[in-house]
């Protein structure tokens, strides 16, 4: 999966199941502020991680997760560690 | 009464709102056609027959859609029987006229029957078993989990601030909710509450009621299959949804100008102290007694009872008996809805409720249909057999459930 794709299927989770105004998303903007999460929602965005990329965050993984970008690099990361293993 | 009841207030209790969601409809106007047409609810869920159910009928629930009316963190709470309560609760408090900014305002409870949340608790668990990670059930799973489900989610999306907690007393749940309402606002301890029942319509529901052998088997045709009182009757019919109400004070109702539909004025309750699953035929005579004497009324004041009969041999059985021991003189129509609906479990006694107040509001008996042929006990009884254009000034409700308990309810029409 290319970072392209990988970056287009968060944003199309976010907006269908966070229901997140597609506007809003860029990747500089921060991610708990503009999706307004709590520590409830951290733990579907868990799931929702799992379910589109086959691997489980960790909690202590969001805390250097701030941006967008943050976090698409931060999935990019774990899905080509995955390929690897 | 107890000597501290003589000295707390005694206020009139009003119903100003109703809401249903049901296999008969999902708004009044549809449900009362449905009442008055006599049309059943009731089919059949293929998928039960796959899972080894002895019956696949069911009463036949639409499931509402709610992306769009309420946000992601209020919808992913909610079990479905919780999306039902959500439905009927929004119908009857816009027919209350209890707008959110009033409601923010004020001290608004909320007391509601549930008994389960099967497909929720089910699903987790086998998550659970599949992913061996807790975290993965996400975060609204607990919330749609727990039987208070309705209450907890409910109390949450319409900012109540008010006594808040779910009763599960078997099939009398809806019931019960509404007279606890009714006292908590009698002794003027609360002067809104929304109650009501709600119940979840799944495979995962009902299989162990299915293995008692509860439910009839008159698969061929589902909408002859429930025929309380009748003596070919075969058993029950499970269904669901949910059913609202808006209790509130005389006075509040007046004070806020909202809609008076009617009065409460009888509650009465018993366990039989007997058998976990048969009927009693005494506990029922003393829940009727028991709510007649609330309302300072006699049997002959009765224009019409809302029969609990499931369709069952040994309840129905046992409710006629007890409605003639009462009865025997005046004589009023009885007629069971769950004819057309099915038996509603846990919602049952708020829905009848309802179903009984638009009977009341539109001037008619609705039928007991598939009632072709009475046994011994059901003969003594008059049952409406057919829509019956009537004035309805006061009727009662019944509601028993597993371990005995039971609820009558008496309703008056505000002149």
């Amino acid at each position: 999966m290319t970072q392209a794709e990988i970056i287009e299927r968060i944003n199309a989770f976010l907006v269908d199941e966070f229901e997140v105004d597609a506007e809003k998303i860029n990747p500089d903007a921060n991610l708990r502020e503009t999706l307004g999460l709590d520590s409830l929602d951290y733990v579907d965005l868990v799931v929702i991680i799992e379910s589109n990329f086959g691997f489980k965050v960790v909690a202590e993984d969001f805390i250097n997760i701030h941006t967008f970008q943050n976090f698409y690099d931060y999935v990019g990361r774990k899905v080509a560690e995955k390929a690897t293993v | 009464m107890s000597p501290f009841l003589n000295k707390i207030m005694h206020n009139r209790v009003v119903i100003t709102g109703l809401g249903i969601w049901s296999c008969l409809g999902t708004s009044l106007d549809e449900v009362t056609k449905s009442l008055h047409e006599g049309k059943s609810g009731i089919g059949m869920d293929l998928e039960r027959k796959a899972w080894g159910y002895r019956s696949g009928l069911t009463g036949v629930v639409k499931k509402p859609e709610l992306k769009g009316i309420l946000d992601r963190r209020a919808r992913i709470g909610l079990s479905e029987e919780a999306e039902y309560a959500y439905m009927a609760t929004l119908e009857a408090m816009k027919n209350a006229k209890m707008d959110m900014s009033w409601v923010e305002k004020n001290e608004v409870g909320i007391l509601y029957g549930n008994d389960s949340s099967a497909k929720a608790v089910s699903e987790a668990i086998d998550t659970i078993r599949l992913k061996k990670d807790t975290t993965l059930l996400g975060s609204g799973s607990i919330f749609q989990s727990m039987n208070c489900t309705v209450t907890m989610n409910l109390s949450t999306i319409f900012k109540l601030k008010g006594i808040n907690f779910t009763i599960s007393a078997a099939c009398a749940s809806g019931s019960h909710s509404l007279g606890l309402a009714y006292l908590m606002i009698k002794w003027g301890l609360q002067k809104h509450i929304i109650c009501g029942g709600a119940q979840e319509v799944n495979p995962f529901a009902f299989g162990s009621f299915d293995g008692l052998s509860a439910f009839s088997i008159r698969e061929n045709e589902p909408t002859k299959a429930s025929r309380p009182f009748d003596k070919d009757r075969d058993g029950l019919i499970p269904s669901g949804g949910a059913a609202t109400l808006i209790l509130e004070s005389y006075e509040s109702a007046m004070e806020r100008g909202a809609p008076i539909l009617a009065e409460v004025v009888g509650y009465g309750f018993s366990s039989n102290g007997e058998h976990i699953s048969n009927s009693n035929v005494d506990g029922q005579v003393r829940s009727l007694n028991m709510a007649l004497n609330d309302a300072g009324l006699t049997a002959k004041d009765i224009d019409y009872i809302n029969a609990h009969a499931t369709s069952t041999p040994g309840g129905d059985l046992a409710e006629a008996t007890a409605i003639n021991e009462v009865f025997a003189e005046s004589k009023p129509l009885v007629s069971s809805t769950k004819s057309m609906t099915g038996h509603e479990c846990w919602m049952a006694g708020a829905s009848e409720i309802v179903y009984s107040m638009l009977m009341m509001q539109n001037n008619f008996v609705a039928p007991n249909i598939n009632f072709e042929n009475p046994d011994e006990a059901s003969a003594k009884l008059n049952i409406a057999k057919t829509t019956t254009e009537k004035n309805i000034d006061v009727f009662l409700s019944n509601s028993f459930g597993f371990g005995g308990t039971n609820s009558s309810l008496i309703i008056k029409k505000i002149k």
